[in-house]
């Protein structure tokens, strides 16, 4: 059945209370991305609980490095930017650029994982891992489950990428660039919360 | 319906029938438990003045309205009544007020935490739980003793509570409520035992294999008895200290009841010391000036190593 | 190669554990072959296993949560069998570790994989036709969370034959639950479990938000809405709040078991506080999640049987959203023993006895339904009348409970243990039953049968009361809760007492089970034509019983409360006789089922430190979403002519009604 063929349809027997899928999709991701929200409260907090229990080890000012997080947040940020060029060309229906900063935001992505991961590992090299204290435990798990979602947004954009590639933009591809706009976001917005909790009053 | 009516009579009359059983939480041994047994029956009969109503409403509704009784009233548009909103929200909101005041009152008077107002100088015990028995330490008196509480009638018991090993809770339920044990934590409890006796102690948290054998025995005594116990302890042979503490420590269950003669100093600070517990060590001086501004309460205020409560 | 799992892990050395295997797997042989006789399994994969129809999703959850009803049932016989037995000193039947993997289980299977399951099966049958919809908003996310609920039922029924299950109680408190305290597999199972579970429970809550919110056909505005979808309507967002709390939560417990972090280890700065607040901060609200459904039931049920309006609608609206908000601020009752002071007590006990104050006035909404009506004492009509009476009792011990001072006498004992049952059986169990009865003419087209269905209620009745009033007593003797064994002679009256309760629920559990089998047999005796069996008043009686799979020709318009009601006063038809359209309907799809089972493959793993078979499993479930995104083919247009003619068809049975 071709797209012309159903969005006919859907005109002809727009039923009661039916929204069309794409906003439907939308408000949906937005309630998950709410649930999300609390996840990561509830992170933390854990944090928040622990974050004195050194346990003879290292505090926050021991181990947190401005200038290296300052960068990291950079590239996250200008990910955020880049994303939103892609949405403007998907709005102008330019599957080429959308493509393009897709790309770009792929890769400033990438970079805030690798050096997230270069941080973690500098750490574990040191004996600092979370395993070595309550708050070292908090802390990378805030941070890793905040690179995790990262991650998965990075595999998702992919697909998607693959995705508009193969089969232009059409309105299933659209709402899912949408929910991923979103979920792009909303990360950013918690790495700002991050770096603000964790990292700033880490130091100060 | 009937049923439910023979039901409820044959529960009445079975319940008063065995009244004369020993229902510890009503027959307190100590002022305490004896306070917190009056709420019981006070929070109690408040609420009786609406589930009364409500179980008789139902049986009485349910009876005349039956659809078979055609003389009833019959209104199947009748679906709000001010007077009544009125009433079910407001009677039930005035009695829950009169409650919340009892809650407020009584939570304060009742705090664990709270020395009890008595012109008895109190004696303090330091309680060790661990897998899974009890430990009893008399910091004032240097002996300790394990499986066996005692205390004289009519003084006060200032307890602090810790555990060696996983969460319970420490429970004498004819003298007073329970208060948990917790690793690295030290909690509270004041009791008195107002008779001479002899009380079960429990764990009252599920703590793993030995856990239905975690009880002890809290003797009440008079004065004399008292002393005469005292002495009994400091005739025992074992001293407890690292090395003995660490045997003890093993898990183990149906613990005989023993005692020491000696006790190390610090012994119980130690144990609570092996344990980083929350917030310990190595304070920044940033994180020491916030947290003494903050509503930290004062009994868990770190330091370096665990000080005396 | 295979982890820490070795033929070791089935537990040959007890006798009772192998004869529940050997009894099951010959049940299950038998099912299996019976299916493979009859030539059904392409029947129930098309129409069942790859379903996103709601109907039958909901049956599903409904089935898996009665199946799972007997083996948390057999638990508590066996509970207090050992009880019983063991109350003068002497050892019981049953070997200590067991019983405490035994209360565990109990406690997990009855919350997570027959309560929740029962009120999720229910919302998913009723809350669409209610609101005159086709389906919910994500019909394949409902699938994917049914399957996904299947695994973490499948992981605690693996973990009786392969291994063991967590000796923790079900909310298993560190560092008991830690690795030190508790290093087997059994904990590994509670975590997968429940983790897995918990997704497809949340997916649930964003579904029927989105529902309720978006798809109520037109004129049904908010406030018209019947009161079991304003219920399903706070239990979802009971959920959507809540569920992240428990992942959350359970995820730290996993970080410590897994990569020896320290959450809520003992040592090294961890604090085992931290996870009780966080667990009851979701354990609350999940009480809620169950009993909040239950309340929607017998609201619906008491206009029905009364032949009359529902007394203040608006009231009891407003008391629900009520009860939704304040239960997130009453979660420290669950651990007023652990030292948090009295301020903080205080103002928790406080918090907590004003939710008292909205669930009064809902018991006497119902009771003023009754007033001037005209009572039927239907079966689902006696469930309700048992449950105002059983769990005003119930929530008159809870507000006792909420008073510090009073708690600290009867934290943990048996007192406690009454109360909760008391409302989880009085009140929710009890209102699953009444809504099982009264909705499953319309889910199946036939009635139950009744007699068999009093009888099952007294005897629910009665049982409970003789199952769960003795332990009232038996907290004021103190006797604490979990205990196995203990030398205690005047407990046993009580206990013996109890054996005889729990001996009476289980008449009612089998005729239960008897009338299912005598229903199904009759079924064309019982058949439903009119779709209207209980001269009902909500939109759901307004199809046929069982509904088309698109549940309306044409979704109704609404202009009141009680919807169907109004339009059979009227004598407006609900049904289209002429100008069929064609519908767009979701497909059917396997997707769900294959993403759950490698997610079953990567938890088993997980459990049993298989990492090479975690990453396969994992990764494999991320490519079955994967293949399901490329997926184009996931709706289709109804024809015009064979809505006619299922239309037609229902004309014709309500001619013959």
């Amino acid at each position: 059945m071709s797209n012309i063929v159903i969005e006919k349809d859907i005109a002809h027997n727009h039923e009661q209370g039916h929204e069309d899928a794409g906003s439907l999709s939308v408000f949906g991701f937005w309630i998950y991305l709410m649930t999300d929200c609390i996840l990561f409260a509830t992170l933390f907090a854990g944090y928040a609980v622990l974050r004195d229990s050194v346990a003879g080890g290292p505090s926050t000012v021991d181990i947190f490095e401005l200038p290296y997080v300052l960068a990291e947040t950079a590239l996250l940020l200008v990910s955020s930017i880049t994303y939103g060029y892609a949405m403007l060309a998907m709005n102008r229906n330019d599957p080429a650029h959308v493509l393009r900063w897709l790309a770009v935001t792929f890769v400033l992505g990438c970079g805030f994982i690798g050096m997230e991961i270069n941080e973690f590992h500098h750490l574990i090299a040191q004996g600092y891992g979370p395993s070595r204290s309550g708050l070292l435990t908090a802390f990378f798990t805030l941070v890793g489950t905040h690179g995790a979602h990262v991650l998965t947004g990075l595999v998702w954009m992919a697909v998607l990428m693959a995705q508009v590639w193969q089969r232009g933009l059409t309105s299933t591809n659209t709402t899912r660039l949408s929910c991923l706009s979103l979920f792009w976001h909303f990360l950013d917005v918690v790495w700002i919360c991050v770096f603000t909790v964790v990292y700033l009053l880490g130091v100060v | 319906m009937k049923r439910t009516i023979g039901y409820c009579l044959v529960y009445l009359a079975t319940s008063f029938l065995l009244a004369g059983c020993n229902l510890i939480i009503f027959n307190p041994k100590g002022a305490v438990a004896r306070d917190e047994r009056d709420l019981i029956i006070l929070a109690t009969g408040l609420m009786l003045l609406v589930v009364v109503p409500v179980i008789v409403m139902t049986f009485v509704f349910a009876y005349r309205y039956r659809a078979t009784n055609k003389k009833a009233r019959y209104s199947p548009r009748w679906a709000s009544s001010h007077k009544i909103e009125a009433v079910v929200w407001g009677v039930p909101f005035v009695i829950i007020c009169l409650l919340g005041w009892v809650t407020w009152v009584t939570t304060h008077t009742l705090d664990p935490y709270r020395p009890l107002d008595s012109d008895v100088p109190h004696m303090n015990v330091q309680v060790v739980a661990t897998d899974w028995k009890w430990l009893f330490i008399y910091p004032d008196l240097g002996i300790a003793s394990v499986n066996e509480l005692a205390m004289p009638v009519n003084t006060p018991v200032s307890f602090t509570v810790t555990s060696d090993a996983a969460m319970t809770s420490f429970f004498i339920p004819a003298l007073g409520g329970q208060i948990y044990a917790m690793a690295g934590m030290q909690t509270k409890l004041h009791l008195i035992a107002n008779e001479v006796g002899e009380f079960r102690g429990i764990a009252a948290n599920y703590n793993g294999e030995g856990f239905s054998d975690m009880h002890f025995s809290t003797l009440s005594l008079n004065p004399s008895d008292f002393e005469q116990w005292v002495a009994k302890v400091r005739k025992a042979p074992q001293r407890l200290d690292q090395a003995s503490y660490a045997a003890l420590a093993k898990p183990s269950t149906r613990h005989p009841v023993s005692y020491y003669s000696q006790v190390q100093e610090r012994m119980f600070l130690d144990i609570v010391d092996k344990y980083e517990g929350m917030n310990k060590a190595n304070r920044t001086p940033r994180s020491q000036a916030q947290r003494d501004g903050t509503g930290v309460r004062t009994d868990q205020q770190p330091g370096l190593a665990a000080e005396e409560r | 190669m295979f982890g820490k799992l070795s033929w070791d892990a089935i537990p040959t050395t007890e006798p009772i554990v192998i004869y529940t295997l050997a009894v099951v797997g010959l049940i299950g042989l038998a099912l299996v072959g019976s299916i493979t006789w009859k030539r059904k399994w392409g029947y129930l994969w098309r129409e069942w296993f790859t379903s996103v129809d709601h109907k039958k999703i909901g049956c599903m959850y409904i089935i898996v949560a009665l199946v799972m009803l007997l083996r948390g049932f057999s638990d508590a016989i066996m509970m207090r069998t050992q009880q019983a037995m063991a109350a003068s000193g002497g050892p019981g039947y049953l070997p200590p570790d067991h019983y405490d993997q035994i209360f565990t289980a109990h406690g997990v299977i009855m919350i997570f994989f027959m309560a929740m399951p029962f009120v999720v099966g229910l919302m998913n049958i009723v809350v669409p036709l209610q609101i005159g919809a086709r389906d919910v908003a994500y019909p394949f996310l409902n699938a994917l969370s049914f399957w996904l609920f299947v695994v973490g039922a499948a992981l605690v029924n693996i973990s009786l034959g392969v291994g063991e299950f967590a000796r923790t109680g079900w909310v298993a408190y560190p560092p008991l639950s830690g690795l030190a305290y508790s290093p087997g597999v059994g904990v590994d199972y509670y975590i997968w479990s429940l983790q897995i579970s918990g997704i497809g429970t949340l997916l649930t809550g964003l579904n029927f938000f989105v529902t309720i919110l978006k798809m109520r056909t037109e004129g049904m505005s908010l406030f018209k809405m019947p009161v079991f979808t304003w219920t399903a309507l706070c239990t979802s967002i009971l959920i959507l709040a809540a569920f992240p709390i428990l992942t959350a939560t359970l995820f730290m417990l996993s970080l410590d078991r897994y990569l020896d972090m320290h959450f809520f280890t003992n040592e090294a700065g961890g604090n085992p506080m931290m996870y009780v607040n966080l667990i009851w901060a979701w354990g609350h609200p999940e009480v809620y999640i169950l009993i909040l459904p239950a309340f929607g039931i017998f609201s619906e049920i008491a206009a029905t049987f009364s032949s009359k309006r529902l007394f203040g609608y608006a009231s009891l609206v407003w008391a629900t959203i009520a009860i939704t908000i304040l239960s997130f601020i009453v979660w420290l009752h669950h651990f007023f023993t652990m030292g948090a002071g009295a301020n903080v007590n205080a103002f928790f006990g406080i918090m907590t006895m004003i939710i008292a104050v909205p669930t009064g006035v809902k018991i006497f909404t119902w009771l003023f339904t009754m007033y001037r009506g005209r009572v039927r004492f239907e079966t689902p009509m006696l469930w309700t009348l048992g449950f105002i009476v059983t769990f005003s009792i119930g929530g008159m011990t809870g507000v006792l409970l909420a008073v510090p001072g009073a708690d600290f006498l009867l934290h943990n004992s048996l007192f406690l243990i009454a109360h909760f049952h008391n409302v989880i059986i009085g009140g929710a169990v009890f209102g699953y039953m009444a809504g099982l009865t009264y909705w499953f003419p319309k889910a199946f087209g036939f009635r139950l049968n009744d007699r068999l269905g009093r009888i099952a209620f007294w005897c629910w009745l009665t049982g409970f009361y003789f199952a769960f009033m003795p332990s009232y007593v038996l907290g004021f003797m103190g006797m604490t809760r979990r205990l196995n064994h203990f030398n205690n002679p005047e407990w046993r009256p009580w206990l013996m007492l109890e054996l005889v309760g729990v001996g009476i629920i289980l008449c009612g559990v089998a005729a239960q089970a008897l009338q299912l089998y005598v229903s199904i047999r009759n079924r064309h005796a019982y058949r439903d034509l009119s779709g209207d069996p209980w001269d009902a008043r909500t939109l759901e009686w307004a199809t046929a019983s069982p509904p088309p799979f698109y549940n309306f020709a044409e979704q109704p318009k609404v202009d009141d409360l009680d919807a169907y009601w109004g339009m059979k006063e009227r004598a407006v038809s609900t049904l289209k006789h002429t100008d069929y359209r064609s519908i767009h309907m979701p497909r059917n799809t396997s997707s769900g089922l294959v993403i759950s089972v490698f997610a079953l493959i990567c938890s088993f793993a997980l459990v049993w430190h298989i990492w090479w078979m975690a990453i396969v499993g994992l990764v494999a479930s991320i490519v079955a979403v994967i293949v399901r995104s490329y997926d184009d083919d996931i709706d289709y247009f109804v024809p015009a002519e064979e809505v006619a003619r299922i239309e037609k068809a229902r004309l014709k049975d309500l001619a013959e009604a």
